[in-house]
């Protein structure tokens, strides 16, 4: 399987990196050079193989639900780029 | 007074309990050191030194009070991925600005509970992807080795932790924190003639680390010797319930694990990791280490890992696609980076344009892609599926042997650049060390030899899961039977 400029154009749309137009064709390039590579996996026969979700055979933990943290509205925001009267300040979504 | 700095940790720690030196004085030496050598091998991006002395103080006065704890005194490294309180945190990108998280990683919360001072903030590759710290938005980290032919190269310390390998290396910090993903507390540590240990995912917390990808991010120390990783583990691992993965497991004293005799261990050699074009020099160092664990009465064992050849294909599609949905977060909203835009999908795509580096966006791409509509069963279903063939090599020959002893890398430390343009031969740096990551497995790297240019390589010694001591164990026999004392020549302090 190999990508096309479209490809890496609408790729790079969905996780939200602008790509100028001069760099579309070099990382087609570098993308397809990788998955090519990774087209080896094709030799393995995974048949009846169950998928990996954990390394280490555990069971998730549970707890009450309940609240643990918060009361801390200027530690949360203190690293913002744009704040005011404790809120976040961010462009306008909703024209 | 001797040479502080050229302590170990071990050493330090019992000069620090006799009252040989306080803890100001160590630091002070450290903070020194650090002055005169960090403009040469920028393995700090961020030095705290105020804070040092301060914290360097209150453990004195805690010592004198009796209530020393298990890393009283020790000035540490810490790797810019784990978050410091009150201290910008990085992952060395960008995108992070001049983020100050208000809270503590679990691991270095439990470095500060047992007394360690803090010295500052180590270099990486940008949010922990590279192999040769090539990456960091703050400059690459020069390795303080280098060739013996006259040429002065600057060399890679490898990555992801660079700045913590070279800063060990160099004697900038007693020890440090490091976090392997795919290699990258192992690798280093073959390249700069350290010790580096990571252990069963789970073991350590990934609570308060920027995280690169969930499923194989685990921390771990650099250190000077097997003894000393041995010590900082005992205090990085912990189990914690901010961590949904961190195991409720008991945790044994490694530190015992040094000097138990290694007769009767059954080591295997698997005959995957004997790969095409792999130079003499590591061929030789595997060999020796054979010959050193049949000499301490190990009995020596061919395996085979059949899909070892497919893991790092299958890394390259589950470590982005988990990066590419860890690094959504970065959105220029909440913190770090914002860059201006027309409308709010402008602005995220310039701010993460600005802030992500080459490497990050390429992997960002694969991820992205690789979870996308039509293509999620081709590639990160079937990548988990050759994920469970390779821990089923393992849980196989694990039936039959302790541990696995194999090179930790197919070479010695590269010179900067050499290997940029190509991404792929960046990524077979890997190809010894990140079966365990996708395993879960511990793995340890010991420097044991150096190779014709004089530079230092490393042996790998994995365990089964849970079984660090096994790793510790063996580690610390190759570190007797090698006796490295090799020490790079101090070309670097100004």
């Amino acid at each position: 399987m190999s990508v096309t400029n479209q490809d890496v154009k609408k790729v790079a749309r969905l996780a939200r990196i602008a790509l100028p137009e001069d760099q579309v064709e070099p990382m087609t390039d570098e993308l397809n050079n990788i998955l090519n590579w990774i087209e080896q996996l094709g030799e393995v026969d995974v048949e009846g193989v169950e998928p990996m979700t954990s390394v280490v055979e555990t069971s998730l933990p549970m707890r009450e639900d309940v609240v643990t943290d918060g009361g801390i509205q200027d530690k949360v925001l203190a690293n913002a780029p744009k704040s005011e009267d404790g809120f976040f300040v961010v462009p306008k979504v909703v024209e | 007074m001797t040479d502080l700095t050229g302590l170990t940790l071990s050493d330090a720690l019992d000069g620090l309990n006799s009252k040989a030196f306080s803890s100001e004085e160590i630091t002070t030496a450290y903070v020194d050191a650090i002055e005169k050598a960090n403009g040469a091998l920028n393995a700090y991006i961020l030095q705290t030194p105020e804070k040092a002395i301060n914290m360097a103080k209150a453990s004195d006065a805690r010592r004198a009070k009796g209530e020393a704890g298990a890393l009283e005194g020790a000035p540490l490294g810490i790797k810019d991925l784990f978050s410091t309180e009150g201290v910008r945190t990085t992952a060395c990108s960008h995108i992070l600005g001049e983020f100050t998280p208000p809270y503590e990683s679990t691991v270095t919360a439990n470095l500060w509970r047992e007394g360690a001072v803090m010295l500052g903030k180590l270099n990486m590759d940008e949010f922990a992807m590279g192999s040769s710290n090539e990456t960091s938005f703050y400059g690459n980290v020069i390795n303080p080795w280098r060739r013996n032919d006259g040429g002065n190269a600057d060399l890679t310390p490898g990555g992801s932790s660079g700045g913590s390998a070279s800063a060990v290396a160099a004697d900038l910090c007693l020890a440090a924190t490091a976090s392997d993903t795919g290699g990258s507390i192992r690798q280093p540590a073959s390249f700069t003639g350290t010790v580096g240990i990571k252990p069963t995912y789970g073991r350590a917390s990934r609570f308060g680390m920027v995280a690169f990808a969930s499923s194989l991010d685990q921390a771990g120390p650099i250190a000077k010797t097997v003894k000393d990783a041995a010590i900082m583990l005992n205090v990085m691992c912990s189990h914690d319930e901010k961590d949904s993965t961190s195991l409720k497991v008991e945790q044994p004293d490694w530190t015992k694990a040094i000097g138990e005799p290694v007769k009767g261990m059954k080591i295997g050699v698997p005959k995957e990791y004997r790969v095409d074009g792999m130079p003499e020099d590591i061929e030789k160092l595997w060999q020796q280490g054979i010959d050193w664990l049949k000499a301490a009465g190990c009995e020596i064992v061919d395996v085979s890992l059949p899909h070892t050849k497919y893991a790092l294909p299958a890394y390259y599609i589950v470590a982005p696609a988990e990066a590419s949905s860890n690094l959504a977060r970065y959105d220029g909203m909440r913190y770090g980076l914002r860059q201006a835009g027309d409308n709010l999908t402008d602005i995220y795509q310039n701010t993460r344009a600005e802030g992500f580096g080459a490497e990050v966006k390429r992997r960002l791409m694969i991820g992205t892609y690789v979870l996308s509509a039509g293509y999620y069963d081709a590639y990160y279903l079937k990548a988990q599926k050759v994920r469970t063939k390779i821990l089923q090599d393992f849980q196989n020959v694990f039936e039959e042997v302790d541990a696995l002893l194999t090179p930790t890398c197919p070479s010695a430390a590269f010179a900067l650049g050499e290997r940029m343009d190509d991404p792929i031969s960046m990524y077979l740096n890997d190809v010894f060390t990140v079966t365990a990551n996708l395993a879960g497995l511990p793995g340890i790297s010991v420097p044991v030899a150096t190779d014709h240019h004089g530079l230092p390589m490393g042996l790998q010694v994995i365990g089964k899961a849970l079984d660090e001591t096994a790793c510790l164990r063996v580690a610390a026999q190759l570190e007797e039977a090698a006796q490295f004392k090799a020490k790079p020549a101090n070309w670097w302090s100004a």
